[in-house]
Parts: C-alpha cells; sequence; structure tokens
C-alpha cells in the first residue's frame, strides 16, 4: 500500500528444535503489513510454535525474526511491539475487565487510561461489564477482551493463536466476521493461527498451510483450495476426490491419462508433479465440480468432459446437496456433491453413473505421496 | 391378552426400589457428617465449655473449684501476664514474616523451576515431619550452642554485634536469647508456610505470565502485579497456619530460651501443670483465642482475599 513496512514480519531460515524433535523445520516467510495472515494446520504442525517465536515466547533454535527493518529475534517479549491473544485468553483472574484491558498502557506508563480503555471496550461491545471479573463473563465476551486487551496498545503485528477454538460454532462465525471487520478497521497486520480450514479461509487474505513443521503451500484461500500443489492441502483443505492415473501420451497443452479404462484430460498447467509420458500422477477433483448422470443418460453429456464410470453406494441428502458416494473401477469412494436444484429420482443406491466434469476443473499431483495425507485418517493407518 | 397380563408383574417390583435409595439418599450425608461431627464435639466443643466453666471458677485445690462467675480473673490474668502476651505476638509475628521471606521463593522454585526435581524439593520439605517435633528442637540447641560454629560465624561476622544492639541476643551468646525461639518458630513451621504457598503457586496459569510479558510487563512487573496477587490465598492461609499455632507454642521457647522469653504458652502451661490454678490458666487461654481471632478476623479483611481463599 504505502511506504510503511513497520508492520512486516519476516521470518528467514526461522527453526526450533526441541532436543531430537523438529518442531519447525528451518522457514521463510514475509508477511506483509496490513494483511490478515493464517498459519493453519493440523495439531503438531509447528503453526504456534512459528507464532510464539514471532511473539518472543519461544526462543527459535536457528533464524531471525524481524519486524519491519527491526531484528527483534533476541528481544525479550515485554520489549516487543507486538500482542498476543491467548488460547483460552489468558485474562488475569485477579483484575476487572477495565484492569486486564488497561494492563498494557500501564506498564507502559501511561497514566490517563480511562478514555482509550472505555473506547477499546466500547469497539467491542462490553461497555457496561467494564467492572466485572473475568470469570463472570461468558466465553464469547472473555474472547473480546483479550482482543481488546492486546489491540489497545497498537501492536504493530496482532498474534491470535486459535483465539476462537473455545467457543460454540454459531458464537465462531460469528466472531470471524467480528475479527475480520476490527482488522480492516484498525489496518493492523494480524497472524492467526487455527486449525479449522473454514475459519482460515473466510478471514485471511493470505493462508500458510503448515504438516510436520513445514509450510506446504502458501497462498491466497481460492488459489490453494482450487490449486492445491500437495495431497495434504487437497485433503486438508476441504474434501478432494484423488485418482491414480498414468500419463498416456502428453502435449503442451493437455496431459491425456488412463485410470483403470476411463481417459481422463488434465491441463498441463495444473499438474505440479513431472508426468512424464508412463509415469503415475494422482487426478485431484472437488466433489462439487462433478456431475451425475445415469448410465442410460450417458449420450446426452457433452464431448470433451472427462468421465468415468461407477455404482452409487451411498447418497445422503443434507437440504441444500445430496452427497454421493460412488464406486468407480478407476477409485473406490468418490464422493460427489449434487446441488437440489433438479433431482433424478433413478440416482439412488445401486444405480450406475456416469460422473463427468470439465477437464479445467482437474489438478494434477505427484503421486509419489501419501494419497491419504491431510485427510485426519492417515494417524490411525 | 396373555402379554397384556404378564407385563404388570415387572412394573409391581420396580416401584419399591425406586422410592427407598431417594429416602436413604437423603439422609447420606448426615450419615456422612457425623463421626466429624462427634469428633469435633466430643473433643472440641466440649473441652471448651468444660474451659470455660473453669475460667470462672474460684477456690482452691483442697476445698474444690465452684463456678462463682468471677469474671475478674481475666482481668487479673491479662494485667499480670499481658508482658508475655505482647512477646507471644512479636515472636510469632518475626517468626511469620521469616518463614514468609524464606519460604516464598523455596514455594515459588518447586512451583515454576524446579521441574522433575519437584517432588524431591517436595520430600525435603516433608521431611523433618518424619522426626519428633521435640527432638528437632533439642537438636537447634547443639546448632545454637555457645561454642558451635554457628554462634562463631555471627561472632566473626560481627552480626551478634548488630543484635545485642537490637536486643535479640545478649553477650556472645545465641541460646536463651529472643533469636534463639524466633529462629526455633520459624524452622519448626516452615512447612506450614511452604506448603499452601506452593500449592496457589503451582495452580496460577502459566499462559497469565506469558500474557503479563507480552502486554510490557518486565519479569519483577509481572511478580509484583500478577504473580504475587494471585498467590495471595497462599499468603494468607501460610501467614495463619505459622502464626496461630506459634503463637501459642511453648516448645521452642521452654528449650531454647530463657526466663526472659516466657511466651504466653509457657505461662499457660506453668500455670496448669505447676501452679494448678486452672481458672487462671483457662482465662489466659481464652483470652490467646479471643486475641487470635481479632487478629486474622482483620488481617483476612485487610487482605481482602475471602473470596480467593
Amino acid at each position: 500500500m504505502t511506504t510503511d513496512n513497520s508492520g512486516d514480519v519476516r521470518l528467514s531460515g526461522i527453526g526450533k528444535t526441541y532436543g531430537a524433535f523438529t518442531a519447525v523445520h528451518p522457514l521463510d516467510l514475509t508477511v506483509p503489513q496490513g494483511s490478515f495472515f493464517a498459519l493453519l494446520g493440523a495439531s503438531g504442525c509447528g503453526k504456534t510454535t512459528t507464532l510464539r517465536m514471532i511473539a518472543g515466547l519461544e526462543e527459535p533454535t536457528s533464524g531471525t525474526v524481524h519486524l519491519g527493518d527491526q531484528d527483534v529475534t533476541h528481544l525479550p517479549p515485554y520489549k516487543r511491539p507486538v500482542n498476543t491473544v491467548f488460547q483460552s485468553y489468558a485474562l488475569f483472574p485477579h483484575l476487572d475487565i477495565f484492569e486486564n484491558v488497561a494492563f498494557g498502557l500501564r506498564r507502559r506508563g501511561i497514566k490517563s487510561v480511562k478514555k482509550q480503555v472505555e473506547d477499546m471496550l466500547d469497539l467491542v461491545q462490553l461497555g457496561e461489564q467494564a467492572r466485572k471479573k473475568p470469570h463472570q463473563l461468558s466465553g464469547g465476551q472473555q474472547q473480546r477482551v483479550a482482543v481488546a486487551r492486546a489491540l489497545i496498545n497498537h501492536p504493530k503485528v496482532l498474534l491470535l493463536d486459535e483465539p476462537l477454538g473455545a467457543l460454540d460454532l454459531k458464537l465462531r462465525r460469528q466472531m470471524q466476521l467480528e475479527l475480520k471487520r476490527i482488522q480492516t478497521e484498525v489496518g493492523i497486520t494480524f497472524i492467526h493461527v487455527t486449525h479449522d480450514q473454514e475459519e482460515a479461509m473466510t478471514m485471511a487474505d493470505t493462508v500458510a498451510v503448515m504438516n510436520g513443521g513445514r509450510v506446504e503451500q502458501l497462498g491466497a484461500p481460492t488459489d490453494l483450495y482450487e490449486n492445491p500443489r500437495t495431497t495434504f492441502v487437497a485433503n486438508f483443505l476441504g474434501t478432494s476426490n484423488l485418482i491414480e492415473a498414468e500419463v498416456d501420451t502428453r502435449s503442451d497443452e493437455d496431459i491425456v491419462l488412463k485410470a483403470a479404462g476411463d481417459k481422463l484430460v488434465l491441463p498441463a498447467a495444473r499438474c505440479s508433479a513431472p508426468a512424464p509420458a508412463g509415469g503415475k500422477v494422482l487426478v485431484g477433483i472437488r466433489p462439487e465440480k462433478i456431475a451425475l448422470a445415469h448410465a442410460d443418460d450417458a449420450g446426452s453429456i457433452p464431448e470433451g468432459r472427462n468421465r468415468l464410470t461407477g455404482k452409487i453406494a451411498d447418497a445422503s441428502f443434507i437440504g441444500v446437496s445430496t452427497q454421493y458416494v460412488i464406486d468407480s473401477p478407476a477409485c473406490a469412494e468418490l464422493s460427489v456433491y449434487v446441488q437440489n436444484v433438479e433431482r433424478d429420482a433413478r440416482l439412488v443406491p445401486g444405480a450406475d453413473v456416469v460422473l463427468h466434469w470439465s477437464p479445467a476443473h482437474t489438478f494434477g499431483l505427484d503421486a509419489a505421496q501419501a494419497i491419504d495425507a491431510g485427510t485426519g485418517e492417515e494417524v490411525a493407518a | 391378552m396373555s402379554t397384556l397380563t404378564e407385563a404388570p408383574p415387572p412394573l409391581a417390583p420396580a416401584e419399591p426400589t425406586a422410592k427407598p435409595p431417594r429416602k436413604r439418599g437423603r439422609f447420606t450425608p448426615y450419615w456422612l457428617l457425623l463421626p466429624g461431627i462427634l469428633w469435633l464435639v466430643v473433643f472440641f466443643a466440649l473441652p471448651l465449655v468444660y474451659q470455660a466453666s473453669t475460667s470462672v471458677q474460684t477456690g482452691s485445690l483442697e476445698e474444690g473449684y465452684k463456678v462463682t462467675w468471677h469474671f475478674a480473673t481475666y482481668w487479673n490474668a491479662f494485667s499480670e501476664y499481658w508482658p508475655q502476651f505482647l512477646r507471644s505476638i512479636f515472636y510469632a509475628a518475626g517468626a511469620t514474616v521469616l518463614c514468609l521471606l524464606l519460604g516464598y521463593p523455596l514455594a515459588y522454585l518447586i512451583a515454576f523451576r524446579a521441574g522433575r526435581w519437584r517432588n524431591l524439593i517436595m520430600i525435603l520439605v516433608i521431611a523433618p515431619f518424619f522426626t519428633s517435633f521435640l527432638i528437632r528442637t533439642l537438636a537447634w540447641k547443639t546448632i545454637l550452642a555457645d561454642n558451635g560454629p554457628v554462634v562463631h560465624a555471627l561472632n566473626s561476622l560481627h552480626i551478634l554485634d548488630l543484635t545485642n544492639f537490637l536486643g535479640w541476643t545478649a553477650g556472645d551468646r545465641v541460646l536463651a536469647t529472643p533469636l534463639a525461639v524466633v529462629c526455633g518458630l520459624t524452622y519448626n513451621f516452615l512447612p506450614f508456610m511452604i506448603l499452601p504457598l506452593y500449592t496457589s503457586l503451582e495452580r496460577i496459569d502459566g499462559r497469565l505470565h506469558e500474557a503479563a510479558g507480552d502486554l510490557y510487563a518486565k519479569p519483577s512487573t509481572t511478580f509484583r502485579k500478577v504473580t504475587f496477587p494471585l498467590s495471595m490465598p497462599g499468603v494468607v492461609s501460610g501467614t495463619l497456619l505459622t502464626f496461630i499455632p506459634a503463637a501459642g507454642d511453648y516448645v521452642n521457647s521452654e528449650l531454647l530460651g530463657s526466663t526472659d522469653t516466657r511466651m504466653i504458652g509457657n505461662v499457660i502451661q506453668t500455670q496448669f501443670l505447676r501452679i494448678l490454678d486452672y481458672p487462671t490458666a483457662a482465662a489466659l487461654s481464652f483470652i490467646l483465642m479471643a486475641a487470635i481471632l481479632v487478629m486474622v478476623t482483620i488481617y483476612i479483611r485487610r487482605s481482602g482475599t475471602e473470596d480467593l481463599v
């Protein structure tokens, strides 16, 4: 936006090991001033450790942390222009809401805090609760106090460690919008750690997906969703159907693949694997991109679409859509979400169907990776 | 039809079994309270009433004692022994402050820094309890002996000059001085300070320290503004557990002190067991109890921890 980059966060080669365990592999990351950045991953992926290294609560084993042009790697937390909204809030139980919010101001020797604290409490709609103790508030209210307590210090960067994890679903959705609104209003860099992919996608303008102490992929939510480059990202962000296929022929634009006798086309630009002729590729397609036709209507499917044949194994009606599980020779248990616009009464479990989709929605991944990474089932396997 | 006629029987026994547990359950808490209440009545309430009646009796050992509602005993006892009362409170307060100064850092260390040594240090804190109170206090006689290393060290460091000047010690000795009694009290009641302090420190969420640091509080400020206020319940119960028994203690003064360091506990013991003036002894006990109750009430009010304890 402007030349002011004091709110930039630059991590260079930052890593953390505990004895023989590597929590975060050395990573480089730049979060530009004023952006809403999300670190997304399952628990234990290193996202919270990364956040804590920015806050100064964890000393990195290697690398440096810069805020703007200032190297803060070895600064203690109380000297960093950064504030944190902690998981489960960590409000001071012996202080009332007013004093909790005023804490940071008072520590910096600011005498007249009344006006600022009251304005901040109004911003988070807690003006009435100023003299209550934290335990007298509901979870959502405590969460807003935690945000107010951090924001009142006008930090260069606000760090949020799973701030909505303790709230119920409805309140969580509401607070997501609220936080997004506050971020737009104050224009501070937000770095948000979450394991909830929906939360990351609705709130952040850039998402870094972390897995096993590494950043798997970084990008805008739509980009990550439409063009995942690893099976982990494909499975962790929403649901993907991954089909093992063999490269038949390839041109500059398209790769033609064979999967159990069916022919699939994949734009070469959307394939993140080298895919030489004769090699293996995982073909990915999102469930909502697939259309379903009864086998009797196979003839009416337009030319140039990817097709697979199969049999409906299961169908669950969930209101806006129906979710089908389809067994196909190419891939067991394909998911297909069909909007309930015109329901075909013949599409019941046991029916033979043809799945078809536009090749433009297909993506290709390296077949050397675990196909079920990021599904939440690979741990048990 | 046959299935219908068969259906009622299982219902019939179900009704009586459903009711009794509820009835029995209603009184269960009281039955469970009973042993404790009996214990308190027999060993606390009854002796207390008995002592109260003794304190207002007159008479002599030969003629027997009678309740004459002679409240003057209280005034006489207090006017004669107020120096010992005052001394008890000073010594107990001194020992309590020393316990707090020694115990807080140790409790802090155990709660936050000890790591895998935590249990070992806890055992070391409690270990003295495996030896008798008397023997431990007698051991201090050796530690503070006139020609022992402690006196020697204090002497060569000229600390004894300072304590002599303050009136805590006299001449070249520590034994038989107020300092020795306060040291004994401190030593004997230290675990009663450390344990409640540790419990309340250990309960503090470590993230609160992080949050304070994140909000620009230096470690020392974090301690002053977060850790210490949150440990107040432990400070209050620790000081009470130290002060109350120390104020009534007589063993330390008996073994480590002299006639000049007699505490109110020594007076009561002498009145009961040697002079056999039961009314005076009982009256002194009640005065001590009342004084402690008043002080403790004011203390708890002032420290504002009623809702934290």
